[in-house]
């Protein structure tokens, strides 16, 4: 897969603000981004309450996925670019559900809305329509899903690639450090995980890193490219960037993205956990 | 306060809830020419510059961060420009920083 297969750039995006057939998502946690202003003809996907089920810690399921595409006027022919704020974490976790459910279409737009902001380029605060679709999604594809039980097998087995801040993954904090830090779980990280901070896979605009850069950061960090690959943060958002980097750009086969994350793994009862810096 | 990794909405006011004697807060103000300019990508890196997290500055061009003790580099992207400044946090408490970009 190369990068021209998984990323668009924000030139060829503003070249195909119109083009039939291309539809541009925005996707954040917060969409007052999107209601201030957006790329034009995008239409918007909240994080929180369109693509999380409402009760349960879970994805919208199957039927909850088609008919949300269904609304947002989403066919399964469309190829769709996937944009948004905080570095395109949550268009990346978007991204990883599509694939998901079966969309092979998606592409990410490199840099997100921070580099198309940095450039300049046009937004729009005009309400966008589309009409609406009938949306078929597949099964989970779980290849690139896993789940508590597999992960804490993964210790000493697979590569575990905590994308978390140094002072996160340590245990010095248990949030971002954009984010109050008041949390009842454990702080720390799954024994045996490699620490490569999402951040070192983005340039400051926002954009990837070359594929050479990327192969030579995670190689670096102790990844063993034989062995399959479980990436994780907090709640499964960052990590999605990162299995992104590991499995879209860099073609790593066996790459599955633990949603579950710290949140799950620091409140589970008799685990391992390891604190400081790591051996690894 | 949010559950998701998201940036939280920038206020100079503290959320509610924030404990001051427990938390270390850095907070201020992006300027162009030293008027308050929202929209700023700004980034807070550790001592050895590597990135921590990252806020978008409030219309009125408020940041801020939680963070640990500590030397920090705030460094700003905006249309305009960029620009940085650094902060030493020994404890808990509103550290101020202001940073201009242009």
């Amino acid at each position: 897969m190369s990068r021209e297969d998984v990323l668009v750039t924000a030139d060829w995006a503003e070249e195909n603000l119109g083009t039939a057939g291309v539809v541009f998502v925005e996707v954040d946690e917060d969409t007052s981004a999107y209601d201030g202003g957006h790329i034009p003809g995008a239409v918007k996907i909240d994080w929180k309450t369109e693509l999380q089920d409402p009760v349960r810690r879970d994805f919208v399921d199957r039927a909850g996925f088609e008919k949300l595409l269904s609304a947002k006027g989403i066919s399964n022919s469309d190829r769709v670019v996937l944009y948004g704020g905080n570095n395109n974490w949550f268009a990346a976790y978007a991204y990883w559900y599509f694939k998901l459910y079966g969309h092979d279409q998606v592409q990410l737009l490199d840099g997100g809305r921070k580099k198309w902001e940095l450039d300049g380029r046009p937004l729009s605060k005009d309400t966008v329509t589309r009409e609406e679709t009938t949306y078929s999604a597949t099964e989970q594809d779980t290849a690139i899903r896993a789940f508590r039980d597999e992960v804490v097998e993964a210790i000493n087995g697979k590569n575990l690639v905590d994308v978390r801040s140094p002072d996160e993954f340590s245990g010095k904090l248990l949030a971002p450090a954009h984010l109050p830090q008041e949390q009842a779980q454990r702080a720390g990280h799954i024994p045996t995980a490699i620490n490569v901070p999402w951040s070192k896979a983005a340039n400051e605009d926002g954009t990837f890193k070359s594929a050479d850069d990327l192969r030579e950061l995670y190689k670096a960090a102790g990844i063993d490219e034989s062995k399959a690959t479980i990436a994780y943060c907090r709640i499964g958002e960052r990590s999605s960037h990162t299995w992104f980097a590991l499995h879209e750009l860099l073609g790593y086969s066996d790459v599955k993205n633990y949603d579950g994350s710290w949140t799950e793994y620091g409140s589970l009862v008799g685990v391992p956990v390891e604190i400081g810096p790591g051996a690894h | 306060m949010s559950d998701g990794c998201g940036a939280p909405e920038q206020t100079a006011a503290l959320p509610a809830g924030i404990d001051l004697a427990k938390e270390i807060v850095l907070g201020g103000k992006v300027t162009v020419d030293g008027a308050p300019v929202g929209g700023a990508f700004v980034r807070l890196l550790d001592a050895s510059g590597e990135f921590t997290a990252e806020v978008v500055s409030s219309q009125d061009g408020d940041f801020r961060f939680f963070a640990a003790p500590g030397r920090w580099t705030v460094r700003a992207l905006h249309r305009s420009g960029n620009g940085e400044a650094s902060v030493t946090a020994d404890g808990p408490g509103l550290h101020p920083v202001a940073v201009a970009v242009g």
